[in-house]
């Protein structure tokens, strides 16, 4: 009897981004769990693990574990290829691109705190694009947009903290 | 107790920068998508075409041809409604007074719908 075996080689980055992605797969799984009063308004501390990943392994690594973990997250949860996921994904593609310029701001003056507003801010702004061109195709939606502002001012203000403070722990 | 919300990476001056943007952005949302402003003017469709731009300051009853009978709305110096509807699940009547720029009503089985419109215009939507 012959065993076959497939070996796949992994580097150490690869574990790496594992165990982040399997950290913010997590937390946002553990989010869902938390009613919300308006879909969409979400705290996003998965979030935090983007973010965290930024400052301490670069930006590639970053988009690796948010891409990572909006695909495995909707696995998951049963919502791949749904309109949750599209959503999920539309927000993450669209704060990643944000960070992608924002990293590049003076860290003399900008931290953690900064990114993380402009990541929610993003966020939210890739999941209405969406939700206007495909999901709710008329100007109704409007009326919803200060409140997801607010949240994203609220929710980004505060997981920009919590960064900023795992970032100076380590 | 051990944990203090006393936060120790204080905010850069960058950061209260975009945190008072964003909050400025935020309140001028606000303004902007919530607008609670009297209407002024009364526009009334029926199917597709305009039937006529009414001020809305003024006593008025007006009786209006739809497809499947006569509307008839009221209006009573700056609000508007339906006040009889020859349509069965009578929406529109119960929608009551509306006075706020913006708001509509409308009357599908009928095919007539009142729109109110403010000094500037808000969001149409009724053409999407």
């Amino acid at each position: 009897m012959t065993h076959s075996t497939i070996n796949i080689k992994t580097t150490e980055e690869d574990h790496h981004i594992a165990k982040l992605t399997a950290l913010a797969i997590g937390l946002h799984i553990l989010e869902t769990v938390i009613p919300s009063p308006l879909p969409g308004v979400k705290p996003g501390i998965a979030n935090i693990v983007t973010l965290y990943v930024l400052y301490k392994y670069g930006f590639a690594t970053a988009a690796w574990v948010s891409l990572l973990r909006v695909f495995a997250s909707s696995l998951l949860l049963g919502q791949f290829l749904s309109p949750t996921f599209v959503l999920s994904l539309s927000g993450a593609v669209l704060s990643l691109g944000v960070l992608f310029l924002a990293q590049h701001l003076p860290k003399k003056h900008f931290s953690a705190i900064t990114l993380s507003i402009c990541a929610a801010f993003a966020h939210i702004a890739g999941q209405l694009i969406v939700v206007r061109l495909w999901l709710i195709p008329h100007t109704g939606v409007a009326y919803l947009i200060p409140i997801f502002a607010l949240a994203a001012l609220f929710f980004g203000l505060i997981n920009g903290l919590i960064t900023a403070k795992l970032i100076q722990q380590k | 107790m051990r944990f203090k919300f006393n936060h120790n990476p204080k905010p850069l001056p960058g950061d209260w920068l975009v945190i008072i943007t964003s909050l400025a952005l935020v309140i001028v949302m606000f303004q902007q998508f919530w607008s609670f402003e009297h209407a002024s003017k009364l526009k009334i469709r029926q199917g597709n075409q305009v039937i006529g731009t009414y001020d809305l300051n003024q006593k008025r009853e007006l009786h209006i041809k739809g497809k499947i009978g006569e509307s008839i709305i009221s209006i009573e110096q700056g609000k508007v409604r339906f006040k009889q509807s020859p349509c069965h699940n009578q929406y529109c009547v119960h929608q009551g007074w509306l006075s706020l720029a913006g708001q509509v009503a409308i009357c599908l089985p009928n095919q007539i719908s009142l729109q109110l419109i403010g000094v500037k215009s808000t969001y149409d939507s009724l053409n999407y």
